[in-house]
């Protein structure tokens, strides 16, 4: 059943007639106004199949559009257009366009999992969000965004040595994405914190920053994991058909 | 005092080794002025925090399994970690190895591969700092070794995301009396009450600060923070009682962010319970850390003769 969306009702599908009778009935002027009508035809009948394939997305099918994802949600309570049930209906109808709308915000999902506590039908929503901000970076609608870059940095770390340092994941984050570490916050925090900091424990957090900590005996480990971190990027590439497009 | 938890495997984690190190030490002075033992996880590694789930939930399950194959060949049967990140990651790969198949097949593999033993569901229970106090030590056993009273210092206690979601990673909660609460959590409120503290309503209490996106979306951060110091200012509170690292230092980072970039300034001052039911103790402020903590709340606790 289709879902009368209010976001629809956009100024471009609006249309006000100056001279039009219907039926013998004057619906000229403002106060008639019509919502184009639309008759879609590029569905995209792949999309929630290679969604569902991507890590979190498994069980979009089982949503059956209650909405309390949305409801629940921490970022739709300061962004209305963050809206998972929709995102969801959207996908499962294939309706691409309207999704790619929104393409720019999906990835700020901040996983605090209130949709997935809520959710009556253990869709998971807050995997759905990742595995679509996913999907929409590997089909290239959309660039790498900072989430992924974070996420990234954090993970290499992880998978080399077995720890992560927070300044070093800090310093490669602001470098990768092009931020300066001269920020005005970060600078005063830095400063409140030096004027009262023990110095053996300056010493000591400098000594991490230089030698990185790590797990002993992590290299078995480390390679076992990269070798499937690859076996998932190429499971990735095969569901959304990346290679075959290339090949073409 | 029943002796359940009173020798336990400690999980620190990453975040507590860096700029979480005053959870550290606050949870091992803690300890030790309760008479409670913690023996560091050999060789621990990073349990993927919020992160590695986005490459494969299932490695995150694999990173969790090392850990918990530690302890059980450490011969311990409890491990606890202070750190909400790390608890609930342990959680759910507890659960995921009880019913994923497919979890359970990349552990093993993974395990194998690595050079370990393959950890199976069930062997080891996963706790958190507030239930190793609160079911080792308890209310009654606090309030009878209080010696410097919180005084009615009005706190807002704050649990977080990662402390109570998703519900059915946490089988033993919700469990009626006595057991905590998903909905409403009251672990924290019972120890700081127990130290005299004056608990005020919070209605935030699992509400997020957008730590997953502390820096990749510091906008949203920031506002998500903004609104969880300002309820608490609202609410009466002179303190936010934290329980872990990610939460903590994201709102002393982000509450000089607000004021820097969004000229919001607050002065509610942000410490760990861990740091809070120490001094009530009788530990000193330096004992648990408090100048280590971006936010500064030294004259406040001056001023009610804590620390």
């Amino acid at each position: 059943m289709p879902i009368h969306e209010k976001s629809l009702i956009r100024p471009e599908n609006l249309v006000t007639h100056e001279h039009l009778v219907i039926d013998g009935v004057d619906v000229s002027g403002h106060w008639s106004t019509f919502i184009t009508s639309r008759a879609v035809t590029d569905y995209n009948e792949q999309m929630e199949e290679e969604i569902a394939a991507l890590p979190g997305g498994e069980f979009i099918h089982r949503c059956w559009q209650c909405g309390s994802c949305t409801n629940a949600c921490t970022v739709n309570a300061i962004n209305p257009d963050f809206n998972p049930r929709y995102w969801i209906y959207l996908i499962r109808m294939g309706f691409e366009d309207e999704l790619l709308r929104d393409k720019d915000i999906i990835w700020q999902c901040v996983s605090c999992n209130k949709c997935t506590y809520a959710c009556p039908r253990d869709v998971n929503p807050e995997g759905v969000m990742k595995a679509t901000a996913h999907w929409l970076e590997l089909k290239g609608h959309t660039e790498k965004k900072p989430s992924t870059v974070f996420d990234e940095v954090f993970s290499e770390q992880v998978f080399a040595t077995g720890k992560i340092e927070d300044g070093r994941v800090l310093k490669q984050f602001f470098a990768r994405t092009g931020q300066s570490l001269i920020q005005d916050w970060l600078v005063a925090l830095v400063r409140s914190l030096v004027s009262r900091l023990p110095v053996g424990l300056m010493m000591k957090l400098g000594l991490a920053t230089l030698f990185r900590p790590r797990t002993r005996g992590w290299d078995a480990a480390s390679a076992a994991i990269e070798e499937y971190v690859s076996e998932c990027e190429a499971a990735a590439r095969k569901a959304l058909r990346l290679d075959v497009q290339g090949a073409e | 005092m029943s002796g359940k938890y009173k020798q336990v495997a400690y999980y620190p984690g990453c975040a507590l080794e860096g700029t979480g190190h005053a959870y550290n030490r606050s949870t091992k002075e803690l300890g030790k002025a309760l008479g409670l033992d913690v023996v560091e996880l050999k060789n621990w590694n990073c349990c993927g925090a919020m992160e590695v789930k986005n490459v494969d939930p299932k490695l995150q399950t694999y990173l969790s399994a090392r850990n918990l194959s530690i302890a059980e060949a450490m011969g311990f049967d409890t491990v606890m970690a202070p750190c909400n990140g790390c608890y609930h990651n342990l959680k759910k790969a507890e659960y995921d190895l009880a019913n994923d198949p497919a979890s359970r097949e990349v552990t093993d593999q993974l395990s194998r591969k690595a050079g370990h033993e393959t950890y199976k569901a069930g062997k080891v229970e996963t706790i958190h700092a507030l239930d190793w106090i609160k079911q080792a030590i308890g209310e009654d056993g606090l309030k009878a070794r209080v010696r410097n009273s919180l005084k009615g210092l009005k706190i807002a206690n704050y649990y977080g995301c990662m402390y109570t979601r998703p519900r059915h990673i946490f089988p033993e909660k919700d469990r009626g009396p006595g057991s905590e609460s998903t909905w409403k959590p009251h672990f924290m409120d019972d120890l700081l009450a127990a130290a005299g503290a004056e608990n005020v309503e919070y209605p935030l209490k699992t509400a997020c600060c957008g730590g997953a996106h502390t820096l990749s979306d510091s906008d949203t951060s920031t506002k998500l923070v903004l609104n969880l110091l300002t309820t608490a200012e609202a609410c009466g509170a002179d303190v936010i009682a934290t329980e872990c690292p990610t939460c903590h230092t994201g709102l002393e980072m982000h509450q000089v962010r607000a004021e820097k970039v969004f000229g919001r300034k607050t002065t509610v001052k942000i410490l760990y319970f861990t740091q809070l039911l120490g001094m009530a103790l009788g530990l000193s402020a330096r004992k648990v850390g408090v100048p280590e903590n971006f936010s500064a709340s030294s004259d406040l606790l001056r001023a009610r003769g804590l620390g």
